[in-house]
């Protein structure tokens, strides 16, 4: 890259709105978009795992095994179908959340103590409003842990799907980067994403504390909850 | 009335948790089921609240087939509190409280200055309503169970050993707030526990239940200790039973000697003197209000051991233990005074403490004696102690 400076600032402020703040974006929508379905796929087939549990091991492993597949396989399984449009990058990163959150749902609802289920279900609460007003509730802080850690990995991860041209911060580091051997958008590309991963995480840690009042002044109990998997590097 | 006519309860697995029950809960009465581990007691306090469906057999609650009820909403107008007391770890007290009301539709204002009330009534400390479960003794959480249970005043209460995963000083005051506020609420309490002891202090009935869910008696309390109908139900409700029952006889039954008691600043020669004339082994000293002091032993009078002391009060008085208090203690109370008594005598007094007049063991056992030919107890322990 020859004897050009690591970060031409000029080229920054030149470029702010487009392509940075467009693909910035671009990766917060593509990273978003994925944990939120992610969530709710979870939720569903948590519920469900917690309820008929002989469920739990075959979803379990399918999960896993999504987990498994390559992420760049999939974008390019997915590309006859859906194109360069932004569901190439969200279906298959919607299926890896599944990994994290959907065990997560399973041991928050597990959290619940029996006799407080119990006595929920003596009380008179129909299954539903137990489900969102009793149980939904002391899972939290273990379905937040997890989402946490789902959050964290699908904005890494979004800077793959640039691999196939599907647009985010990966695009810039790609193809303003590296394609034209120039540092100054990888530099921009990669402290955006891992700035944008912080944001996330703290805006979760917030969440947590405000739903979650109970948990403030004991550790011990309710927020042990940690998700299963670490942030491991995926390509 | 609960009516139990003929409920069996059969678990897929072939366990027979319930074996063909009869047996009728009266209205706004305690009935206390109570029986060895794993006897169904918990199964058949469940089908009242359609919690267990009975296999076989039908529950009703003033004539009327639980079974005719949605669950939900029958649940709602019976109350029911756990071991655990199964608070909402995420909801602060108030809240907890209000559970049932905010379910039956209330607006969340009404809902909470109910609660407010009934942390009144079961007696919480206002300031508590901010917090969370966790943040409570295991006696103030049951304290919050049975308030959560009374929210809504259902007319039913289940208790499923509500008091006992707390220490015994605690327990005996939750026992003594339940007695009071059910004599204000009169609800028809069932009361599971496998403590005969509270299972006395509490019932208005007992049923006693059999491994395999056999009923095997079900009488007042007092009736079950004097007359147990088979080895089975002596064994459970233990061999302390004839103590146990002068529970039921108030202490009011015995005659009390007053000619034994001096006042502290008596001189000894009068002292002296109400010894010989009584023929009493202890005196009692009391003060000027009638509260007593501690013993004498007339014999120490005589032997001129006194020293140069003028005043029975000054003499080093043997300790009196604890008291009776005549009025509302029972046999077994004055008995349990006499029999801790260094002087071998226990001391009535009256609700302000002052003495009555006292007791001695021997004359506490013709009392006992009398009370065995006597067929005339009360239906419910007598005094604190039961
Ligand atoms: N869900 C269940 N499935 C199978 N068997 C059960 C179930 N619940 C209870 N049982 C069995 O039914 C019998 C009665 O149980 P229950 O809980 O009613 O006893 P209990 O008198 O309340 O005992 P404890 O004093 O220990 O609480 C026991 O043998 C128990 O193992
Ligand atoms: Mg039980």
């Amino acid at each position: 890259m020859g004897d050009q400076p690591l970060v031409r600032w000029d080229w920054i402020t030149g470029n702010l709105v487009d392509p940075i703040g467009t693909r910035l974006l671009e990766h917060l929508q593509l990273s978003l978009s994925p944990i939120l379905i992610g969530l709710l796929l979870a939720v569903v087939l948590g519920v469900a795992c917690a309820r008929w549990r002989w469920l739990y091991p075959p979803v379990f492993t399918g999960v896993n095994v999504l987990y498994a597949v390559p992420s760049i396989a999939l974008f390019f399984l997915l590309l006859p179908y859906t194109g360069f449009g932004p569901w190439t990058a969200i279906i298959p990163l919607s299926l890896y959340t599944l990994a994290i959150l959907v065990p997560n749902v399973v041991d928050g609802l597990g959290q619940v103590p029996d006799h407080v289920r119990q006595a929920a279900v003596a009380m008179g609460f129909s299954p539903l409003r137990r489900l969102v007003q009793v149980e939904f509730p002391i899972a939290l802080p273990v379905v937040i842990a997890g989402l946490r850690v789902a959050a964290v990995a699908t904005i890494s991860m979004v800077s793959v799907a640039s691999l196939v041209g599907l647009g985010g911060l990966g695009q810039l580091i790609l193809t303003d980067g590296f394609r034209r051997q120039f540092t100054t958008p990888i530099v921009v590309g990669i402290t955006l994403s891992v700035l944008l991963a912080f944001l996330v995480d703290g805006v979760l840690v917030l969440a947590q504390r405000l739903l979650t009042p109970w948990t403030r002044d004991h550790g011990a109990a309710a927020g042990r909850g940690s998700a299963r998997r670490g942030e491991g590097a995926r390509t | 009335m609960i009516t139990f006519a003929g409920v069996t309860k059969r678990y897929p697995d072939g366990t027979t948790a319930v074996d063909d029950l009869h047996i009728e809960i009266p209205t706004g009465r305690i009935t206390v089921f109570v029986g060895p581990s794993g006897c169904g007691k918990t199964t058949s306090l469940r089908m009242i609240n359609r919690m267990v469906e009975p296999t076989s057999g039908s529950i009703a609650i003033d004539g009327r087939d639980v079974r005719a009820q949605d669950p939900a909403v029958l649940r709602r107008s019976i109350g029911y509190v756990i071991q655990q007391a199964g608070l909402f770890p995420h909801r602060t007290v108030v809240d907890n409280i209000a559970t049932v009301p905010l379910l039956l539709g209330w607006k969340k204002a009404g809902a909470r200055a109910r609660a407010r009330e009934l942390m009144e009534l079961v007696g919480l400390d206002p300031e508590q309503a901010g917090r969370y479960p966790h943040q409570l003794s295991g006696g103030q959480q049951q304290r919050v169970g049975v308030a959560r249970a009374l929210a809504a005043d259902p007319p039913v209460l289940l208790m499923d050993e509500p008091f006992s995963a707390v220490d015994p000083v605690v327990r005996t005051g939750l026992q003594d707030e339940l007695l009071r506020l059910q004599s204000e609420l009169r609800k028809t309490i069932v009361f599971v526990t496998h403590d005969i002891e509270e299972a006395v202090r509490l019932g208005d009935s007992i049923a006693v239940f059999r491994p395999g869910g056999v009923l095997a008696q079900a009488d007042a309390p007092e009736r079950l200790l004097a007359e147990p109908v088979d080895a089975f139900v002596e064994g459970f409700i233990g061999y302390d039973r004839g103590v146990r029952r002068l529970s039921f006889f108030p202490a009011r039954l015995l005659d009390l000697h007053t000619d034994a008691i001096v006042g502290e600043g008596a001189p000894i020669a009068r002292a002296r003197e109400v010894a010989r004339s009584s023929g009493e082994p202890w005196l009692l000293a009391v003060d000027g209000e009638r509260r007593p002091r501690g013993w004498v032993a007339a014999r120490d009078l005589e032997r001129g051991a006194v020293g140069s002391v003028d005043a029975v009060g000054d003499l080093d008085l043997v300790g009196y233990g604890h008291v009776f208090t005549v009025a509302t203690d029972s046999l077994r109370a004055a008995l349990d005074a006499a029999v801790l008594s260094p002087a071998g005598r226990a001391v009535g007094v009256d609700e302000e403490g002052r003495v009555v007049g006292v007791v001695a063991q021997t004359d506490l056992g013709s009392a006992i004696w009398a009370v065995g030919t006597d067929d005339a107890p009360t239906t419910r322990p007598v005094g604190r102690n039961g």
